[in-house]
């Protein structure tokens, strides 16, 4: 009998793959361990004695959030600042502030806001992307939107929006009536709010660079 | 009874095949009918406005790409293992009433999809109606039914595979099948940390599309070389094993170039570059293999002095082949050019993603279905070599010549939407529509409904045909 060569031997691609396979997949779930860790939710007292989280707790709404260059990172962060009035409240508790949250990110699913816009990036392509949408100076004070709604806060004039999106057309392409309700939207801004805290790496890079929205200017 | 791949009249599991394949067909026809409506909304906003909305024909458009996939994947496991294992599919029965348990599931929720739409924000939406999670939409009543299903099909295929020979095709798809199905559990609870939901979410989506559906599409491939072609179970099974240790080698880090920008840790940056860098290797190992085995036997055959073709199934062989081709373009290719960090940064989120995804989808996925079609209906009309009609002719190079229009349109689209509303509007809501105002994004999505049309005209032919061409009297039986 010829001597064969291991290279052409099913045996050792077969146990080649199963190693390879499950090296991959013993790397990726300690490397989810770490991740978890460092993407769980921060809380209340995170926020007051600053320290800075990934992901922030609800309380993050109490708070001014801006989006800044960071020379040690080399992209803008999220940065929170002073406190600021959250539809008129600068003192929503943890228990209070996480209800909205859950009710914000429960109302994101149901509304299906993916299947439009993009949520970090990730969803359709057909409406903007809301990752930074809390600071898009659309928003602010003197922003389109906040003129068309003839509100005199972000939060409003975000929530009236939400529910009677068809009267404020900003575009051929509309946003639909979902039957959003004066609560819900009062959560899905408690949750854009929140999202546009998420440390994203510098995702979306420049937000608003031309029209001054980086840097809290 | 075990049964040739050649005579599928006999097998209960080939039969059960064929109803998993039909109703793949069916959703696949509704995937491009609210596929061409969420087209046509791109360049007539107003069309269906608050009747049925971008959002909903957009989930019914994912939603059915995934379920024919599937549907049809589970068809060709159960159209292969009689061959495989040369013994009748075990639990047989329980796989038929499963089968309508699935059916109806999918059709419950596709008319509450169309008819209820959004629910309140509360967790009766979630049980209900929708999870408005991309591509795993299915309300949680519909998951875990999901789940027993999946659990039913592949319970059938390890008690067959362990009862009968036991090939390295069949050996490969019992690992593949139970990581395929037990991944879905990462994506079936609720948190209000968008990051965490993100992150196992891209367990299923990833790790499915990436990794298990290309595993699954190697054996396939793998199968259709032995049946088609007649190529050396040998070779064919150590091309296997090698494209199993580069698919899940580099697919399962790869998962790192989901990992960029939704709130987690900057080292995924590293090992998302470097992984997905080598995804589009073992598309590479697997074009060749394709090409490499046909020929090999093509060569071999022709050294005997007759002129003629090794191939006995002349439409799924080409499908095969397209596959091969497909693969290796829109995963590999159109994959690859968005995926390091530093150009991700941009093209994160726009239509460079979209038009990635209708090439991938289609050339690694829809093509070796398609060609699975074909194969079972050669099977179960006793053809002994199957030849090309006009409508199997019309059907390949309609919805190829669709496709492939549609990804060349989008990426235009997502040039635009990158240099306008990316680099220099920095994302934002009036950035956005800057660039999809700009003419070319306009007439780039003008050309995409167009070439949308003409897939769905290719897919009439190939409905024609695979209705039809079994009583053609064109091949030889």
């Amino acid at each position: 009998m010829a001597k064969t060569s291991v290279w052409s031997d099913n045996r050792f691609w077969q146990r080649s793959a199963a190693w390879i396979t499950g090296f991959a997949a013993v790397l990726l779930i300690w490397l989810t361990f770490d991740t978890a860790g460092q993407i769980s939710m921060g809380t209340d007292a995170d926020l007051q004695n600053k320290v800075t989280k990934r992901v922030p707790g609800p309380t993050v709404i109490n708070y001014k959030i801006t989006y800044e260059m960071s020379t040690k990172r080399g992209h803008e962060v999220p940065v929170i600042g002073e406190k600021e009035k959250f539809f008129g409240r600068d003192d929503w508790s943890e228990e209070e502030a996480g209800a909205l949250l859950h009710l914000g990110k429960l109302g994101s699913q149901t509304k299906n806001c993916m299947n439009c816009h993009t949520l970090l990036g990730n969803g359709a392509y057909y409406a903007p992307d809301l990752t930074k949408a809390w600071l898009d100076p659309a928003w602010q004070n003197d922003g389109t939107m906040q003129a068309m709604t003839g509100k005199s806060t972000k939060e409003e004039a975000m929530a009236e929006f939400l529910q009677h999106p068809s009267t404020y057309p900003t575009h051929a392409r509309m946003m639909p009536d979902l039957g959003i309700t004066a609560e819900e939207a009062k959560g899905l801004v408690a949750f854009l709010k929140h999202m546009s805290s998420i440390d994203t790496n510098g995702f979306p890079r420049n937000f608003g660079k031309i029209q001054g929205a980086v840097n809290g200017k | 009874m075990a049964s040739n791949h050649l005579t599928g009249i006999g097998s209960e599991s080939k039969q059960l095949a064929t109803w998993y394949f039909t109703f793949a067909a069916i959703i696949f026809g509704a995937q491009l009918l609210f596929g061409l409506v969420a087209a046509i909304q791109y360049v007539m906003p107003g069309f269906l406005f608050e009747l049925l909305d971008f959002s909903v024909a957009r989930m019914l458009h994912i939603n059915a790409l995934v379920v024919w996939m599937v549907f049809a994947m589970f068809g060709s496991v159960y159209w292969l293992l009689p061959d495989e294992t040369g013994i009748e599919t075990i639990g047989i029965k329980i796989g038929k009433l499963l089968y309508w348990v699935f059916v109806a599931a999918i059709v419950v929720v596709i008319l509450v999809y169309l008819f209820i739409q959004v629910g309140p924000a509360d967790e009766t939406s979630i049980w209900f109606i929708h999870e408005g999670r991309e591509y795993i939409e299915a309300p949680r009543w519909a998951d875990f039914g999901i789940v027993v299903v999946a659990l039913g099909f592949v319970a059938n295929l390890w008690l067959t595979g362990f009862k009968g020979k036991n090939s390295g095709i069949v050996t490969v798809l019992m690992a593949d099948m139970i990581a395929f199905a037990g991944l879905y559990l990462a994506g079936m609870f609720f948190t209000d940390n968008i990051t965490v939901d993100q992150y196992w979410w891209w367990w299923v989506i990833h790790l499915w599309v990436e990794a298990t559906w290309e595993v699954f599409v190697g054996a396939i491939a793998a199968y259709g070389l032995i049946t088609m072609i007649g190529a050396h179970r040998k070779v064919v099974e150590m091309w296997l094993w090698i494209e199993v240790a580069m698919l899940f080698g580099s697919g399962i880090l790869g998962i790192g170039h989901h990992y960029f920008w939704i709130g987690t840790p900057e080292y995924w940056w590293e090992i998302g570059a470097l992984f997905s860098a080598l995804e589009p290797l073992p598309l590479v190992a697997m074009f060749i293999h394709v090409l490499y085995d046909w020929g090999k036997t093509q060569g071999a055959q022709d050294a005997t002095g007759q002129e003629v073709s090794v191939i006995n199934n002349k439409p799924a062989f080409t499908w095969f082949v397209l596959n091969a081709f497909g693969n290796f373009l829109g995963a590999g290719i159109w994959g690859f050019f968005h995926t390091l960090p530093q150009v991700n940064l941009y093209t994160h989120g726009t239509q460079f993603t979209s038009a990635h995804g209708h090439l991938a989808f289609f050339g690694a996925y829809a093509t070796i279905l398609i060609g699975m079609m074909y194969i079972a209906v050669q099977g179960t009309n006793g053809i002994k070599i199957m030849k090309n009609t006009r409508a199997s002719l019309w059907a390949v190079s309609l919805i190829v010549g669709g496709v492939m229009g549609m990804t060349i349109a989008l990426t235009i689209a997502g040039y635009v939407q990158v240099l306008v509303s990316r680099a220099q509007m920095g994302a934002t809501w009036a950035g956005y529509f800057d660039g999809q105002s700009g003419m070319w994004f306009a007439q780039a999505m003008d050309w995409r409904l167009f070439m949308g049309a003409i897939t769905f005209l290719g897919f009439l032919f190939l409905v024609k045909d695979l209705l039809s061409t079994g009583k053609n009297p064109v091949h030889e039986r």
